[in-house]
């Protein structure tokens, strides 16, 4: 559980409680009230059983990718200098990331 | 974002191979076997079954699925008032994954078979539109999954629903989940991974009490392929440094303080309560019920269920013999279960892990357990 | 068949009808000088002098009547169509047409049905050449049924069980569009797209591919209830070999598999009405394969899979992540929130 389904807004309802969404093929009318943050057109949103529940910040694929970057980089590489790095990048990005 | 061609970058096979490379060294690191871990999310098991992910996990890596599938975990008297609600005339409305999940007799599809108006929904408001285009009658929604689908419940019965509409409430609480099973003696689980999607909701700081009190490491994941072996890599690096901590693997959905007016809708109209999860008996923290003050929403309250009239006095004897509880708490395979592919199959399911998509019962039959397939062709 | 009732999944296409199938009905067979009932094909052959006479009926129920592609009456007339031209009869001498309407059925929505199936008759070349009429009380049928059957003769007999080890799977096109497009519909899911059925009459595409592969086409199937992962399992158990599909060879449109992602659907397992599963030997693999291209109906067809001696009767999945081995579908597919 559960099945969440990133899509992409193309319109917001007049009365702001629902989106029309588009998942790169399909399109869903989206429930907006328990969405994270308010949405515009062209924000991406996480779908379950039909309600935004997140609003995925743009940006995020990058973000993601350097994550794994960094998980691959530390990976058993039993250097002290990567616990470092990683503990300043921890501290540093608290807020960034949260 | 996410169009279809960078979705890919998130299963890109070069960078799966990458990742997999990294588990091997973590784990041989670790040096012995087996290093085991759990996840509780059912479309983690299905993320891992469906991209083949368990034939790259290293040997001596136990990846194990505990109780995170609501399918799984609700409890026999639930499914059978279900059943007999629909017996009783009312026009029951279900998520698809719980149609086939036996009660002690029956299950909402047999219902459906025996007449009962039975629908499959996709979304919950479905169910509140269908009971205002037919006032005549008593359409009561069966509430399952985790907080996760909990919020929706919640948003829409915070919106107005008409009169003729209730809950039958069997939505669970994942954090229990973790807990139930740390707290089992017999397991070795070194670390967790914990349901990204629920986290989107609850957030991530939640965990932080739960790796200082046991010990364990919890990251949490994503379900793109490289989302789950990214932190199935991470976990295994915290379990080798010994390092009870909580890492956010899945930041493009999961905040530290999670999605605040979800959570503020969710306990607006649910409790955290008690109650018997299939398989693991008493859970106490791990259901969500309505509130007192939605009584005259709560399908338990509104009508007298008669549960004995679908099977719900007689006693189940291949159900005692079921082993679901002890697998979800990663102490047995499936293939330790007497009754798995023989009077258990996905056609006639006895325990629930056989019944829903993410059953641990249901993927090992379904995709074969761990077979090596690396020499396949 | 456990217990003493029906259920819908029976009619659902995959193991559970066809355990039901096998407990019940196949005790109607008798031996007959070709292939009939116990070899449960899409059809029966039966020799006549040195042809073989082709024979096949199907009952269409399907819910909308009318949807995006198509209608009951297109499905109707295409299905039957493509089940003789999956025995290798592709010039069928005639279809008959057996209705059983609801009373209160529209006459106009029959006419429209007319009109489908007239067209689809016409496009397969096969002329529908006799019927029966019935009609049944308000409630008592759903609507309507139409059930109809095939018949053509064959010079050769093309079964679903010739594979052999080293065998190519070669899919005439995309994926899933038939039964997303009325699942969709049927459920009232509020997806919005351009899914649509599609359904036709392949006799024309197969008659191609007939001519290119020749003797070395050994296996053909649709993947019509259960979807390809049903065929594929018939295939391989019939024949006894494993087959390894090649997950992203397999032809899928992109709304179709935008609609599966959203209701965790795996295309897979879903129904197609207008598509053929082709087994060649490796050597007929590419000019089969051309010669599908070449027709309108094959211009996304793939070669998707390899016939193994590891494990058979099962279908390996190469995901290009991992391997796992493919379910055999139970049921109709549904959508799901977890």
């Amino acid at each position: 559980m559960c099945l969440g389904v990133p899509g992409k807004v193309l319109s917001i309802s007049e009365d702001g409680l629902s989106a029309q969404v588009d998942f790169f093929g399909v399109r869903r009318e989206l429930r907006l009230d328990i969405v994270d943050e308010p949405v515009q057109p062209g924000d991406y949103v996480l779908n379950h059983v039909g309600f935004a529940i997140r609003r995925i910040p743009p940006g995020e694929v990058q973000e993601t990718l350097a994550l794994f970057d960094q998980i691959l980089k530390e990976a058993a590489a039993g250097d002290l200098m990567a616990e470092d790095v990683r503990g300043e990048m921890a501290a540093g990005k608290e807020g960034g990331r949260g | 974002m996410a169009s279809s061609s960078e979705e890919l970058k998130f299963r890109d096979p070069g960078k799966a191979r990458a990742l997999t490379e990294a588990l091997a060294r973590e784990v041989e690191a670790i040096g012995r076997s087996p290093v085991s871990v759990m996840h509780v999310c059912g479309s983690h098991e299905q993320a891992i079954a469906r991209f083949g992910l368990r034939a790259a996990f290293p040997r001596a890596l136990d990846v194990i699925m505990g109780p995170g599938c609501p399918v799984c975990v609700t409890d026999t008297p639930e499914v059978d008032e279900a059943v007999a609600l629909a017996a009783q005339g009312a026009r029951v409305c279900t998520y698809g994954d719980m149609l086939r999940l036996p009660g002690t007799s029956k299950s909402l599809a047999d219902a459906q078979a025996d007449g009962g108006k039975v629908e499959v929904i996709y979304s919950v408001s479905q169910a509140v539109e269908l009971a205002k285009q037919r006032p005549a009658e008593q359409v009561v929604f069966f509430a399952s999954g985790f907080e996760t689908t909990a919020v929706a419940t919640a948003a829409v019965i915070l919106a107005g629903v008409p009169e003729n509409f209730s809950v039958l409430s069997s939505h669970k609480y994942v954090p229990a989940a973790m807990d139930v099973v740390s707290e089992m003696e017999e397991t070795n689980i070194e670390g967790f991974i914990a349901a990204g999607h629920a986290a989107t909701i609850t957030g991530w700081g939640i965990f932080e009490p739960f790796a200082r009190r046991t010990g364990a490491p919890v990251v949490v994941a994503g379900f793109e392929p490289l989302d789950v072996l990214a932190a199935v890599v991470e976990l295994v690096r915290l379990v080798r440094l010994k390092r009870p901590e909580v890492m956010n693997c899945y930041p493009r959905c999961v905040s530290k303080e999670g999605n605040r007016p979800a959570l503020e809708k969710l306990w607006k109209v649910f409790d955290v309560v008690g109650g018997n999860w299939r398989g693991i008996a008493r859970v106490p923290r791990g259901n969500l019920d309505l509130k007192p003050e939605w009584d005259h929403l709560n399908a338990r309250r509104r009508f007298r269920i008669d549960t004995a009239a679908v099977g719900g006095a007689e006693r189940n004897v291949l159900a005692e013999r079921c082993i679901c509880g002890s697998i979800m708490s990663g102490l047995a395979k499936p293939s330790d279960c007497k009754l798995f592919g023989k009077e258990c199959r996905p056609e006639t399911p006895v325990g629930a892990c056989m019944v829903s998509s993410e059953g641990a019962c249901k993927i090992w039959h379904v995709y074969g357990g761990q077979p090596d397939l690396r020499e396949v062709a | 068949m456990a217990g003493e009732k029906v259920a819908l999944k029976h009619g659902a296409g995959g193991r559970a009808m066809r355990a039901l199938i096998e407990d019940v009905f196949l005790a109607l067979a008798s031996p007959v000088d070709g292939i009939g009932l116990a070899a449960l094909d899409d059809g029966a052959a039966i020799r006549v002098g040195d042809r073989w006479l082709v024979i096949t009926t199907d009952s269409h129920v399907v819910h909308p009547i009318f949807f995006p592609g198509g209608d009951i009456g297109r499905l109707s007339v295409s299905g039957t169509v493509n089940d003789l031209a999956m025995m290798g009869a592709t010039e069928p001498l005639g279809l008959t047409c057996a209705v059983i309407l609801e009373e209160g059925f529209p006459r106009a929505d029959l006419e429209r049905i007319r009109d489908s199936m007239l067209t689809a008759s016409r496009e397969a070349g096969a002329p529908i050449v006799t019927g029966d009429t019935k009609v049944m009380g308000r409630g008592e049928i759903d609507g309507v049924v139409l059930n109809t059957t095939g018949v053509a003769l064959a010079d050769r007999v093309v079964s679903d069980a010739g594979l052999r080890v080293g065998d190519r799977i070669i899919v005439t096109g995309t994926v899933g569009d038939h039964g997303m497009a009325v699942m969709t519909q049927r459920h009232q899911l509020g997806l919005q797209g351009d899914l649509r059925s599609d359904v036709a009459p392949l006799n024309g595409l197969v008659r191609a591919a007939l001519r290119a592969g020749g003797d070395e086409l050994v296996a053909m199937k649709d993947p019509t209830r259960g979807g390809l992962a049903s065929v594929l399992h018939e295939m391989a158990g019939k024949a006894k070999v494993g087959i390894v599909l090649d997950e992203p060879a397999v032809p899928v449109n992109a709304e179709v598999r935008a609609a599966c992602e959203v209701l965790g659907i795996d295309p897979l397992v879903v129904a197609n009405e207008g598509k053929a599963v082709i087994g060649v030997r490796p050597g007929a693999a590419d000019r089969v394969l051309a010669a599908l291209r070449a027709h309108p109906l094959g211009r996304r067809a793939a070669v998707v899979g390899t016939a193994v001696a590891e494990r058979p009767g099962q279908v390996i999945l190469d995901t290009g992540l991992g391997r796992r081995l493919l379910a055999e579908p139970e049921g109709e597919p549904l959508p799901r929130i977890c």
